[in-house]
């Protein structure tokens, strides 16, 4: 019999980063700017958090340190990480009109360099044995959840047994998908995305919008790349584990044509495809594994091929996605 | 006559675009109460003048005053907070959004649209209106969204409106219904610009006119002071004449027969019904209707560029053999020696590439001649430098690449590469449109000249005063089926527009 009991609650935490990773990537995208550089910036997010935790817990025992702190200390380091990453892809691609497609590959080959690099000196500093780097007491401090989560049976078992951050990410996602529905910044940052010349005639202010929009996105996107660090890889860096897990971000604004309240679930359901292979009993054939891995995208093909086939207009990217801005350009 | 107040008062506006002066010191000024029109050829500097009282540019010189009050534009919200408003040519509208949303757009405050729809329909009954505050603006039609632009614009507030070119997009009749709620609007106390290049369009609504000419002020007048001629020739800066020629069809031979063609867009829907009729050599056959009604896939059938789903479509050779185009590749059409020329809303759409120059442009036709692998590039160069000259294109050269002219030039560049390929049968959809009124004459005098020459020319327009002058028969389209062949000769503007509307035309006429 399947473990559904043990199943969702490891498909939830492996979909809480992609949730980050998309929330963010759909508020970028929604301003017009499509940046691919999301799996470079969540990695930068999560070593930049690394970094913030390792210099605060270095010398420290778990008594010793101060929970607040514990928690402070590594999220700022991962938002100034990826708010920076955010600002250098609006600096190249608003102020300097620079080819997003380029730019973001660009971002994304230097997150990884960056984040292994420096991956690299801390176990270097730490001088482990071991090639990765264990942050355990700022690790529990991350997972930390209510007390209800294991007296409450398969309820709190499915609900209640995740680090803080998971809510956040559900929380963003919802608060993201209100603000661009529902609110006056949202219909103005959608107008920017769908047709910035007309957004321009308006008053808007075209630049300050992608930018506001793909910073904010960055810095959610990075708290992906530290949840997933410090909740769901207990707090244990090792260079490139974070895998790819920043395109299947991308694939998962997609699935959910653009939308964060629906990429709550689907990322959970992203999270199950991505780990089904370790549930379903396939032998030694390693093969088959792969073929799993493969789920998620497959997904993500199918739901482009129908939403292109059923080809509504508000199904599809926003209108100027992919494209510099340049008021004078006919 | 009552006192009126001049609301905008503009003096010694210059603004240059590197090189270019666009305007030159030019004067205007406009008063509440009243409609002006503002007349040039293309490139005179209309747009970029109300470009500048719209805060859209910023002029280099000179002064402008609201009220009497000496103000400075830079931003288009600078120009709502005075009350000024502009339509623009290109809707300046979000297609996924909402009217209500679209509307709204760029105002501060907390977003409620349910208010905002309210006073949209508020808006909608004072003048005569229809705009469904919650429809999408991809699911409506060139006048619907040209409605919602200026209820947009009323929506702010704005008692001086600017209209760029609002009817170039419109049926006759829907550009009747805009026309009575501008006069409503004018009533109303408001003052109203409107840019066009359609005489009587100018005679028919405004109370006053304009002229620019090369980015200079040239003079204004009360309209019914003056009449076509005279602002014409002040326009063009000399004397032009302004009929259209239409010599008798020499020796009219059939060429296209085209026999009960249905046509089916891909989504399934009927664009043409059992359509049947004979273009003649020598003759121009004009098509009137609806924009929408068919024209551009009956066009594209006998190019060969839409598959049909039945009837047929005859190329007619000079000793009288028949051959079906229907199922011939679009490259062979062609080689028979039918042209066409399609000059979509965007003017850039179809047959032009924007971001190659003119002599590129030109080899698109041409490429495939010559027998080497290399390509020819000294005569496409020649032919855009003969175009270019005959057609007083406005280019700093033939290198430029397209999408740098301004519209009507561009349209020149299209029609006169069409027409040089010395085709049989020329297929050709809103030559003019947008075009200025000299600029316009040029092209009628180009398709007259291959009108004499014996070709077939099929000749889609949207300005009925002209089909019905320059056309020897008239197909009227109807919803995708024909309505009626009359001889242009003699026809009326009412008879053909109530053909337009309704098939046959005859009920309740």
């Amino acid at each position: 019999m399947f473990d559904f009991i043990t199943f969702i609650p490891r498909a939830v935490m492996q979909g809480i980063p992609l949730l980050l990773g998309s929330t963010g990537e759909t508020l970028t995208e929604k301003s017009g700017n499509l940046n691919l550089g999301i799996p470079g910036i969540m990695y930068v997010g999560g070593i930049c958090g690394v970094i913030g935790a390792f210099f605060y817990e270095a010398g420290k025992t778990a008594q010793e340190m101060n929970t607040f702190l514990a928690i402070l200390i590594p999220m700022l380091c991962c938002l100034a990480g990826s708010l920076l990453m955010g600002l250098l892809y609006c600096f190249l691609t608003v102020t300097l009109r620079a080819n997003q497609n380029v730019t973001g590959l660009a971002l994304t080959t230097f997150g990884v360099g960056f984040g292994n690099f420096f991956g690299g000196s801390l176990i270097k500093l730490s001088g482990s044995e071991l090639p990765s780097i264990i942050l355990t007491n700022t690790s529990n401090i991350f997972r930390r959840h209510l007390a209800a989560g294991d007296s409450t049976g398969v309820f709190g078992k499915l609900f209640l047994s995740y680090g803080f951050l998971a809510y956040v990410a559900v929380i963003l996602a919802l608060v993201i998908s209100y603000i661009l529905k529902r609110t006056r910044t949202g219909l103005h940052l959608r107008a920017v995305g769908e047709s910035p010349n007309t957004a321009d005639a308006a008053g808007i202010n075209v630049s300050r919008q992608k930018y506001a929009a793909t910073c904010i996105g960055s810095m959610i996107a990075g708290l992906g790349g530290l949840y997933y660090v410090m909740d769901y890889a207990s707090g244990m860096w090792t260079n490139n584990a974070f895998g790819d897990r920043g395109w299947l971000a991308i694939a998962l604004v997609i699935f959910t044509i653009w939308r964060p309240n629906v990429g709550v679930l689907a990322s959970f359901l992203f999270g199950g495809l991505y780990i089904l292979h370790m549930y379903i009993p396939s032998g030694m054939n390693l093969a088959v594994k792969e073929l799993y891995k493969m789920a998620p995208y497959v997904v993500t093909i199918i739901v482009l091929i129908l939403t292109s086939m059923r080809n509504k207009r508000e199904n599809q990217p926003p209108a100027s996605l992919g494209l510099p801005y340049f008021r004078e350009e006919r | 006559m009552e006192e009126k107040t001049a609301a905008v008062t503009m003096r010694n506006i210059t603004k240059r675009f590197g090189p270019v002066l666009a305007n030159d010191k030019v004067w205007l000024d406009i008063y509440r109460g009243e409609i002006l029109a503002l007349l040039g050829e293309n490139g005179s500097g209309k747009t970029t003048l109300m470009n500048m009282l719209s805060g859209i540019y910023f002029p280099d010189e000179g002064d402008i005053s609201i009220d009497g009050r000496p103000v400075v534009i830079r931003s288009p919200k600078d120009a709502f907070d005075l009350g000024i408003g502009m339509i623009h040519q290109h809707f300046k509208l979000v297609d996924v959004l909402t009217a209500a949303e679209n509307i709204v757009l760029g105002l501060e405050g907390k977003l409620d649209l349910k208010s905002a729809a309210r006073r949209i329909r508020e808006i909608c009954d004072a003048y005569g209106f229809e705009v469904d505050p919650n429809q999408k603006i991809y699911n409506m039609s060139v006048s619907q969204k040209q409605t919602v632009e200026i209820v947009k614009v009323l929506y702010r507030g704005a008692d001086i409106l600017i209209l760029d070119e609002p009817t170039a997009v419109l049926t006759p009749q829907e550009t009747d219904k805009l026309f009575t709620v501008l006069r409503n609007m004018r009533n109303d106390g408001k003052a109203i610009v409107i840019i066009t290049h359609k005489m009587h369009e100018v005679e028919a609504l405004s109370d006053r006119v304009a002229i620019l000419r090369h980015g200079q002020f040239v003079g204004d007048m009360l309209t019914k002071n003056t009449n076509a001629q005279e602002m014409t020739n002040m326009m063009v800066g000399h004397a032009v004449t302004l009929n259209i020629d239409r010599p008798e069809p020499v020796d009219p031979k059939p060429r296209i027969e085209v026999e009960g063609l249905t046509v089916r867009s891909i989504d399934g829907i009927l664009k043409l019904d059992d359509v049947s009729f004979t273009a003649n050599s020598g003759e121009i056959l004009g098509i009137a209707g609806i924009s929408g009604c068919g024209q551009k896939e009956l066009l594209e059938a006998i190019a060969g560029l839409q598959p049909v789903e039945k009837g047929s479509i005859s190329y007619v050779n000079d000793d009288g053999t028949k051959e079906e185009l229907i199922g011939k590749d679009p490259l062979a059409i062609a080689g028979l020696g039918v042209s066409l020329s399609f000059v979509p809303e965007d003017r850039l759409g179809m047959g032009l590439v924007a971001n190659m120059d003119l002599a590129d442009n030109m080899m698109l036709r041409s490429f495939r001649r010559g027998r080497s692998v290399f390509t020819d590039r000294r005569s496409p160069y020649r032919l855009a430098e003969n175009v270019v000259r005959d057609l007083e294109v406005v280019t700093p050269g033939v290198s430029t690449p397209v999408r740098r002219l301004s519209g009507g030039n561009v349209q020149k560049v299209l029609v006169g590469r069409e027409i040089a390929s010395a085709p049989t049968v020329l297929l050709t959809a809103y030559a003019v449109r947008g075009l200025d009124i000299n600029s316009s004459y040029t092209i009628y005098d180009l398709i007259n000249q291959q009108k004499a020459s014996g070709v077939a020319v099929i000749y889609v327009g949207e300005d009925l005063d002209v089909l019905l002058e320059l056309a020897d028969r008239i197909l009227v389209l109807c919803g995708g089926k024909v309505s009626g062949i009359v001889p242009g000769r003699g026809a009326s503007k009412r008879e053909v527009g109530l053909m337009m509307t309704k098939l046959g035309g005859k009920a309740n006429g």
